[in-house]
C-alpha cells in the first residue's frame, strides 16, 4: 500500500473541488461563502503541504510515477500562498466588473491543483495530465471577464497558442518514448545518451513546449495581449502563479530525465535566457500600458530564471528558486498597487495614470518606488539579492557572457522602471484615487513590501530552506 | 566586543530620517522636520569626531572592526576604518550638517521628503567608507544612486529628468561590471573580506580583467575622460544641496574606491594600467579645464572643474608615491570642501537672481562685500593657492607625479595654470568689472545661515592650507603599509 499521506494535500484539494461546485449548484447567491470556503482550503492544503511532506527528503509513489521530495513542497507551498493572495485581493475587482461568481475561486482551485501535480509529477503522462488541467482552467479564467473583447480574444489567443505548444509538448514526449521506452523520468535517464540525433528533436520540443508556458523568447508572443487582456487578477495569477509550477517541471525535466545531455540543451537554456532577457528589457521600453510593461518585465525576469537554470549546478538551481520566490513578491506588491488605481468604479492601467501619483498617495509611490528599483534591482532591495544568487551561480561556471549580458540588459531595464518612478514623481498630478481599498489590498501590499525592502537584514532564512533543495 | 560606533554612525541618519517620515509633511518652511535632520546630522558629526580622536594614528591596520556574518557561509557584514577612509567619514559627516541648514534657500516643496533623501544618503556615504567586505561595499555604492536619482529627479532644474535619467543609468553601467568582478573575486580566492584578500592576494592572470572591471564603475563615478559628460548635466540641474553633495562625497567614493580595491587587490594590474590612467587623467586636467574656460554657465564651469581637479586625483593616486597618494587624499578632502563651499556660493546669488549665467553678474564686490571676500577665498583654494588646502593636495601630488613620469608631471602642472586661468576670470566676470545688470543693485548680502555655513567650510580651507599636519598625519602609516603592501605584492608576482 502506497503512503498516500504524501499526497493528501492533492486528494483534499480535489475533493474539496467536488463538494464546492455541489455547493455551487444547490445554493443560490454562494459566491461568497466560496470564496471564503477556497481561502479556508488552500489554507487546510498549505498546512497539510507542511506537515506531511515538508520533511520529507524523497520519496516516491505509484511505481514512481509521482515524487515528493524538498523541491516539490517547497513550490507547491509558494503556489498555494501565492494563489491564496490572488484569490483575496480579487474580491473588489470582481465585485466591480460583476463578475463575482463562484467558478472563479473553484478555477483557481483547480489551476492549482493542476500545478501541484504538475510539480509532483515523475512520470510524462502525469506531468501532461497536471498540465492540461492547469491550462483548462487557465484559458477560462483568461475570458472570465466574457463581455469584455479583450478578455475573450485573450482566452481565445491563450487557447490556440497553448494548445500548439501543448501539442510540440507531447511530440516530445512521444519521441523521449520512443527512445527510452519508458516514461518514467528515472528509466529515461538511465536509458537515454547523447548518440541518438532524434532524441535531439523530442529534447527540443520539449524544451520548446516547456518555455512557451513559462513564456520564454521567442516562444512568448502570448504573454502581452493575453496579460493585457485578461482581468487584471487573473494576470497576476498568470505572473506568478503557474511560472512557479512551470519552472519546477522544467528543472525536474533537464535534471532527471535528460541530465546526462547536458551538452545538447545547456546552449538552448543559454539562448532562452540571453533571449527573454534581452528582449524583455528593449520591449518593455515603449510601452504604455501597465499590464503590458508587466509581461515584457516578467519575460526578462525569466531569463534570469532561466540563466541559474542553465549552470547545471545545484546552486544554479537553488539561485532560481530564489529568484522566483522573490519575483512572485515582487510582482504581488506591484499588482497591489494597480489594483489600488481605481477611480468611481473603474480602474486604470495606463502608465500615464500613474502621473504625479506621489503628491496625493505619497505612501503608494513609495511602496511602488521601492517595488519598481526592487525589479530594477538596485541594492539593498530584494530585487538585488536575487539577481546576485543568479550572478554568482553562473559565474561559479565561469559563464561570463551570461553574466554580462545578464548584468547589462539590467542597465536596460532600469531605464524603463526609471521611466514610471519619473512619471510618479516627476510630473504633474492628475484626480486623486479611491482610497477605500480592502483590508487584505492593503494587508498584501505592505506585506510584500516589508519583505522586499527588510529582506537584506535576514536574508539567511530563505537561503536555509532552498538549499536543501539537491536535485543533481 | 566594543560599543558597534561604526554601524552606529551609518545608521542614526536612517533612524533620523523615520523620524521624518512619520513627522508632518508642511508647505514652506518646515522647520520640525529641518531641526531633527540637523539634529541628527549634527549628532553623527560629533561621533565622527569623536571617532577621530579615539583614532590610533600609528597603525595602518583597520579600527573599530565589526564583523558579523550576515549571509551564511557567504558575506559578512564587515566595516572598519584606517587613516584613509576615516578622513572621508568625517567629511561626509561635516558637510551633510551644511546641507541641511543650506536648504530652506533653495529647496521650496517637499522639504520633508528632500531631506530623508539626503539623510539617507549620508547613511549610505558613510557605508561606502566603512565597508570591509566587498559585496557590502558594492551595496552601498549602489544604494546612493535611489537617493540621488530622486533628488535631481523632483528638486531639480528644467532639464532635471534628462540629468536623473543620465546619472543613473551611467553609475549603473559601469557598476554593473564591477559586481561581475566582484563575484569573480568570490569564486576565485573564496572570500570577499577586504583585509583577507590584502592578506592573500589575487592571482596575477586575473588581475587585469578584474581591474578593468573595477576601473569601469570608478572611472564613470569619479569621473574620468570621457565617460564624465552625467556630471556637468547632474551638477547643473540638481538643487545646491544636491549637487554639493554629488561634488563633496559622491565623486570622492571612486577615488577612495581606486586607493582601496584597485591599488591594494589588483597590484601587478594597476602597475600595467598606469599609463593609461595617466594618459586619461592628463586629458582630464587639461581637456576640461580648457571647456571650463568656455562655460557660460557658473555651476557648469565649477563642475567641468571638478572633473579636471579628479583628473589630479587619479593621477596622484597612480604615481604610487607616498606623496602622490597622500597629495590625491588630501586634494580630495580639500576638494570635496571646496567645491561644496563654490557650488554654495553659486546657490547664494542664484537663490536671489535665478539666474547661473556668469553675464548676469558683474560689479558683485560693491553690493555684497562678505560675499566677494568669502568666494574669492574659494576661488583661490580651488586653483591651489599656497596657504589653501588645495594647494597642499595639489603640491605633494605633481611632487609625486615628478619622481614617477616627468612628462606627465609637466603636463600636469600646465593644468594648474589653466584652472587659475578660469577660477579667476570667473571671479573677475562674476564680482568685479562694471555694475550693468540693475537688478543687481537689489540684492542683499549673505544672510546669517549662508555666512555661517561658508564660514565652516572656509576655516578648514585655510585651516589645514596652512597647518596640514593633522590630516598627513592621520593618513601617513596607512599610506606607507598600503605602499610597502603594494610592493612587496609586485616583488613576490
Amino acid at each position: 500500500m502506497e503512503n498516500l499521506n504524501l499526497i493528501l494535500p492533492e486528494i483534499f484539494i480535489s475533493i474539496s473541488i467536488m463538494f464546492l461546485l455541489i455547493l455551487g449548484v444547490f445554493k443560490k447567491d454562494s459566491s461568497k461563502i466560496t470564496v471564503n470556503l477556497s481561502l479556508f482550503v488552500i489554507l487546510i492544503t498549505t498546512i497539510i503541504t507542511i506537515n506531511e511532506t515538508f520533511s520529507v527528503n524523497k520519496e516516491t509513489l505509484f511505481n514512481g510515477s509521482v515524487v515528493i521530495d524538498q523541491m516539490s513542497s517547497l513550490m507547491k507551498i509558494i503556489t498555494l500562498i501565492g494563489g491564496f493572495l490572488v484569490l483575496v485581493i480579487s474580491s473588489t475587482y470582481l465585485k466591480t466588473f460583476k463578475i463575482y461568481n463562484i467558478e472563479y475561486p473553484i478555477l483557481i482551485l483547480s489551476s492549482i491543483l493542476g500545478m501541484m501535480i504538475m510539480i509532483s509529477s515523475y512520470d510524462l503522462i502525469v506531468f501532461y495530465m497536471g498540465l492540461e488541467l492547469q491550462s483548462l482552467a487557465l484559458y477560462v479564467l483568461a475570458t472570465y471577464n466574457r463581455d469584455q473583447l479583450k478578455s475573450s480574444e485573450a482566452g481565445l489567443k491563450y487557447f490556440v497558442l497553448s494548445a500548439l505548444s501543448s501539442g510540440l509538448l507531447l511530440y516530445g514526449c512521444s519521441l523521449v518514448y520512443g527512445f527510452s521506452g519508458s516514461t518514467n523520468f528515472d528509466i529515461i535517464s538511465n536509458q537515454l545518451n547523447s548518440d541518438e540525433y532524434v532524441l535531439t528533436f523530442g529534447i527540443v520540443f520539449i524544451l520548446v513546449g516547456l518555455a512557451f508556458k513559462i513564456s520564454a523568447v521567442p516562444f512568448h508572443m502570448w504573454a502581452p495581449d493575453v496579460y493585457e487582456g485578461s482581468p487584471t487578477t487573473v494576470t497576476l495569477f498568470f505572473t506568478i502563479v503557474p511560472k512557479i509550477a512551470a519552472l519546477t517541471v522544467f528543472i525536474r525535466f533537464l535534471y532527471v530525465p535528460f541530465l546526462n545531455l547536458i551538452d545538447q540543451w545547456q546552449m538552448i537554456i543559454v539562448f532562452l535566457s540571453i533571449a527573454s532577457m534581452i528582449f524583455g528589457a528593449v520591449a518593455a521600453i515603449g510601452q504604455t500600458n501597465i499590464k503590458r510593461l508587466i509581461a515584457y518585465s516578467s519575460i526578462s525576469h525569466i531569463g534570469y530564471t532561466l540563466a541559474g537554470l542553465a549552470t547545471a549546478t545545484n546552486e544554479g538551481i537553488q539561485s532560481s528558486i530564489i529568484y522566483i520566490s522573490i519575483y512572485v513578491v515582487m510582482n504581488l506588491a506591484l499588482f497591489s498597487c494597480l489594483l489600488m488605481l481605481r477611480r468611481k468604479d473603474q480602474y486604470y492601467e495606463d502608465i500615464d495614470d500613474l502621473s504625479g501619483l506621489s503628491k496625493n498617495h505619497p505612501l503608494l509611490s513609495l511602496c511602488l518606488l521601492l517595488i519598481l528599483f526592487s525589479l530594477a534591482g538596485i541594492p539593498p532591495l530584494a530585487g538585488f539579492f536575487a539577481k546576485f544568487y543568479v550572478f554568482k551561480a553562473v559565474l561559479e561556471q565561469s559563464m561570463y557572457f551570461l553574466a554580462i549580458v545578464g548584468l547589462l540588459s539590467t542597465v536596460v531595464a532600469a531605464f524603463y522602471y526609471l521611466r514610471i518612478i519619473k512619471i510618479i514623481y516627476f510630473d504633474k498630478e492628475k484626480d486623486k484615487y479611491d482610497t477605500d481599498h480592502s483590508l487584505w489590498l492593503k494587508f498584501s501590499l505592505t506585506l510584500s513590501t516589508i519583505l522586499i525592502l527588510f529582506y537584506f537584514i535576514f536574508p539567511s532564512p530563505l537561503i536555509e530552506v532552498v538549499s536543501r533543495i539537491n536535485i543533481i | 566586543m566594543n560599543f558597534p560606533i561604526l554601524s552606529s554612525l551609518i545608521l542614526l541618519p536612517i533612524i533620523g530620517s523615520l523620524f521624518l517620515f512619520f513627522t508632518k509633511d508642511k508647505e514652506g518652511n518646515n522647520l520640525t522636520a529641518k531641526y531633527v535632520a540637523l539634529f541628527t546630522t549634527i549628532v553623527n558629526f560629533l561621533i565622527s569626531i569623536y571617532l577621530w580622536i579615539a583614532f590610533e594614528q600609528s597603525t595602518s591596520s583597520f579600527q573599530f572592526i565589526e564583523d558579523r556574518i550576515w549571509i551564511e557561509g557567504f558575506i559578512n557584514y564587515k566595516v572598519g576604518i584606517d587613516g584613509i577612509s576615516i578622513l572621508f567619514v568625517i567629511l561626509t559627516t561635516f558637510i551633510t550638517p551644511l546641507c541641511v541648514i543650506s536648504v530652506n534657500n533653495s529647496v521650496k516643496n517637499r522639504l520633508r521628503d528632500f531631506l530623508i533623501a539626503i539623510l539617507i544618503m549620508e547613511s549610505f556615504m558613510i557605508g561606502v567608507f566603512c565597508a570591509l567586505d566587498l559585496v557590502v561595499f558594492y551595496l552601498f555604492f549602489e544604494a546612493g544612486l535611489i537617493p540621488m536619482f530622486l533628488i535631481i529627479g523632483i528638486w531639480g532644474g528644467t532639464r532635471r529628468v534628462y540629468s536623473a535619467f543620465k546619472f543613473f543609468l551611467y553609475t549603473l553601467l559601469g557598476s554593473v561590471l564591477m559586481l561581475v568582478a566582484i563575484i569573480s573575486i568570490y569564486w576565485i580566492t573564496g572570500t570577499t573580506d577586504v583585509v583577507k584578500l590584502y592578506e592573500i592576494g589575487i592571482d596575477v592572470k586575473y588581475q587585469n580583467l578584474l581591474w578593468l572591471a573595477f576601473f569601469s564603475s570608478f572611472a564613470v563615478k569619479t569621473p574620468m575622460w570621457p565617460v564624465h559628460t552625467w556630471l556637468p548635466d547632474a551638477h547643473v540641474e540638481a538643487p545646491t544641496a544636491g549637487s554639493v553633495l554629488l561634488a563633496a562625497i559622491l565623486l570622492k567614493m571612486a577615488g577612495y574606491g581606486f586607493i582601496r580595491f584597485s591599488l591594494g587587490l589588483f597590484p601587478v594590474a594597476s602597475e600595467i594600467f598606469t599609463p593609461l590612467i595617466y594618459v586619461l587623467s592628463v586629458i582630464a586636467i587639461i581637456f576640461t579645464s580648457l571647456i571650463a574656460l568656455m562655460q557660460e554657465d557658473m555651476k557648469k564651469l565649477i563642475a567641468y572643474s571638478s572633473v579636471a581637479h579628479m583628473g589630479f586625483v587619479t593621477l596622484g593616486i597612480f604615481t604610487l608615491q607616498q606623496q602622490g597618494i597622500e597629495g590625491s587624499i588630501i586634494q580630495m578632502i580639500s576638494h570635496g570642501l571646496v567645491s561644496a563651499a563654490l557650488f554654495l556660493t553659486v546657490g547664494v546669488v542664484y537663490d536671489r537672481m535665478h539666474s547661473r549665467l556668469i553675464s548676469t553678474y558683474g560689479g558683485l564686490v560693491s553690493i555684497i562685500p562678505k560675499y566677494s571676500i568669502l568666494f574669492m577665498i574659494f576661488a583661490l583654494a580651488s586653483l591651489g593657492l599656497p596657504g589653501t588646502s588645495g594647494f597642499i593636495g595639489e603640491f605633494l601630488i605633481l611632487m609625486g607625479a615628478f619622481k614617477d613620469n616627468f612628462l606627465v608631471a609637466v603636463i600636469a602642472s600646465l593644468g594648474v595654470i589653466l584652472g587659475a586661468a578660469y577660477m579667476l576670470w570667473l571671479y573677475k566676470r562674476v564680482v568685479f568689472g562694471k555694475l550693468i545688470n540693475e537688478d543687481l543693485k537689489k540684492i542683499v548680502d549673505l544672510n546669517k545661515s549662508e555666512y555661517f555655513i561658508l564660514s565652516c567650510l572656509a576655516a578648514p580651507i585655510l585651516f589645514y592650507g596652512f597647518y596640514p599636519d593633522p590630516l598627513i598625519n592621520t593618513i601617513e602609516v596607512s599610506v606607507k603599509d598600503l605602499i610597502s603592501m603594494h610592493e612587496t605584492n609586485l616583488a613576490s608576482k
